[in-house]
């Protein structure tokens, strides 16, 4: 029978021929991924189905990204925690300086390959669909029971095929795209649904933009957002994969729920408007939305694609005075990399501020948070009420290269104000 | 198993970032969560809510992140159940997962009102309105699901799946 590229993926790792939307099946996961946000709940859980081992070491990886530096010392004490958990199981934890975001440094470090099935306690899991793995967010009991078993329940979506035609301009990218989506089928316009990436647009898009657009695939309700396979994603696996891994191709023939076609030729910058991400306009009809802090970074947008786009806007500039310029690039491999590029001269010579590379501003939990009222254009992935600080503050989410051109401007801009 | 309890009604899209906000993430307590629950787009509901109440939504309820304090923080707070047209799929697991019931009917939403008093019979799926005297269904639950329900839940299925003895 006829099947979808995450159909394929399921179905092999169920053990089975074929499968079809809707079937519950029992998986094996390839990758686990436990942050630290939800680490606490997650060893709780495990503890109690009375888990005395994990089902592979090698499987698992930690990373702390939320919560760091630690803001309280409860935030300390639970970190600790984690610590003690990875050492105990003897389960590779990745310290403060070593990791950065998990859902670039995952992909990042070839932990997660084509084909692959992943599971992450964290809803962004999906990001590693631009590697061709089927992977999806879950909470702390299911991520649990997946570590003690190595096996996961799942049902399985119904696949919808995007298809964007033509050639995005200049300073479009990933986000832009991504952000059309949602504006277009809503927040929960994927509910339950695998999306499908294709279409000659994406071509033209580095690995960059194609993480970002499987990392809102959740935006919009879904389990994993794929990308096929191309030569441009074979390259980018190749020097990092330690392991082997099957790269699975959709039928031809296979049926699809849905089906977008989007030309993307003449797509103008997008910005999310509060208090939703499929609140979506094109910059030309933003009007004038002043802004009180810049945000770039974060596992949508902190990749070193989105820091060389802030970089090139940003060169010989100075950031408005009214406006604090956040830049959190998503790992010390990148942070190293726009060093050694002159961007950090470029970032600080303008006015920004460079973080250490953790989740920055995008969870409210931590750091650069908003006071009552406040406004941010941010590279980030969600814009709920209060996200990002007090109350009344609001998130518009753009690509970097918007985010950097407002910096400059003081209000919400598109690159061409200031770049031919 | 029969809930009775007032109904507490919110809009479209109520994210897991505005049932528990991010800032309260390091707690693991559960009846601390509670007292935080909704509290930034409803800061009345913990004063509000009384143990045995249900909250009912419209469609996509706990969008957003994976957070399983979300349903830990409604359930703390005293809610029994929670009915909407759709849930966001990571916070039906959730919920299931941490024994939070949740009911999927557009017609029970439809037709109940902040405050009213609805009935709930979990294992028939039916959801009498008790203020309005009208009675809807729920859609049934897929047959794993139920599987997993009667087992106790995700926790106590793994633990005995974990305590049998493997055979080669």
């Amino acid at each position: 029978m006829a099947m979808t590229l995450s159909e394929k993926i399921l179905a092999s790792h169920a053990g089975k021929k074929s499968v079809t939307p809707g079937e519950f099946l029992q998986v094996k996961v390839d990758v686990i991924l436990v942050q630290d946000l939800t680490a606490g709940l997650t060893i709780e859980s495990f503890y109690q189905i009375g888990a005395t081992k994990v089902f592979d070491t090698s499987k698992i990886v930690m990373v702390i990204d939320h919560g760091v530096p630690a803001k309280t010392v409860q935030t300390a004490e639970g970190t600790r925690r984690m610590r003690c958990f990875a050492r105990t199981f003897g389960i590779p934890y990745y310290e403060v300086g070593r990791a950065g975001i998990c859902h670039i440094f995952l992909p990042e470090q070839g932990f997660v390959l084509p084909g692959d099935l992943v599971v992450g306690a964290d809803s962004h899991t999906c990001t590693y669909g631009a590697v061709g793995a089927f992977a999806t967010g879950m909470g702390s009991t299911d991520i649990a029971v997946a570590m003690a078993t190595g096996e996961t329940w799942m049902r399985v979506p119904s696949s919808t095929k995007f298809v964007y035609r033509g050639r995005p301009g200049k300073w479009i990218g990933g986000k832009d795209l991504i952000l059309y989506t949602v504006g277009q089928i809503g927040v929960d316009g994927a509910n339950y649904a695998a999306m499908e990436f294709t279409g000659e647009a994406l071509q033209y898009l580095s690995m960059d933009d194609r993480f970002a657009m499987s990392n809102m695939a959740i935006e919009a309700g879904a389990k994993v957002g794929l990308h096929r396979i191309d030569e441009k994603a074979s390259a980018y696996v190749k020097g990092r994969a330690k392991r082997p891994y099957r790269v699975y191709e959709p039928d031809e023939d296979a049926e699809y729920e849905k089906l977008y076609n989007f030309e993307v030729s003449d797509l103008e910058p997008q910005v999310a408007f509060p208090f939703l991400p499929s609140n979506v306009r094109p910059i030309s009809q933003v009007g004038e939305i002043t802004i009180q802090q810049a945000a770039i970074g974060s596992c949508c947008n902190g990749w070193i694609g989105d820091l060389r786009i802030a970089a090139r806007i940003l060169k010989g500039r100075k950031v408005h005075p009214d406006v604090r310029l956040i830049i959190n690039p998503g790992t010390p491999q990148i942070y190293l990399d726009a060093l050694r590029e002159g961007m950090i001269e470029t970032f600080v010579e303008a006015g920004a501020v460079i973080s250490t590379p953790n989740c920055g501003p995008c969870s409210g939990a931590h750091v650069w948070l908003l006071a009552p009222g406040e406004r941010c254009i941010a590279t980030t992935n969600r814009n709920f009420v209060n996200r990002m600080g007090g109350p009344g503050s609001e998130v518009y989410l753009s690509g970097p290269a918007v985010a950097a051109a407002s910096a400059i401007t003081g209000k919400i801009s598109s690159p061409l104000e200031v770049q031919e | 198993m029969k809930l009775v309890g007032k109904v507490h009604k919110y809009g479209d899209h109520v994210d897991t970032d505005v049932i528990i906000p991010g800032r309260y993430l390091e707690i693991s307590d559960p009846q601390e969560l509670g007292k935080h629950c909704m509290e930034d787009i409803d800061p009345d509901f913990v004063k509000k809510v009384r143990p045995g109440d249900i909250m009912v939504a419209e469609k996509n309820f706990g969008s957003g992140s994976s957070r399983e304090h979300a349903p830990v923080a409604i359930k703390a707070s005293g809610v029994a159940c929670v009915i909407a047209k759709s849930f966001a799929r990571i916070f039906f697991r959730n919920a299931l997962n941490i024994g939070l019931p949740v009911l999927v009917s557009e017609e029970a939403v439809d037709g109940t009102e902040e405050g009213d008093t609805l009935e709930v019979n979990l294992a028939q799926g039916e959801i009498v309105n008790l203020s309005k005297k009208n009675c809807f269904r729920a859609e049934p639950y897929p047959g794993f699901i139920v599987e997993l329900i009667s087992a106790g839940g995700l926790v106590e299925y793994t633990r005995r799946r974990l305590l049998r003895p493997q055979n080669g």
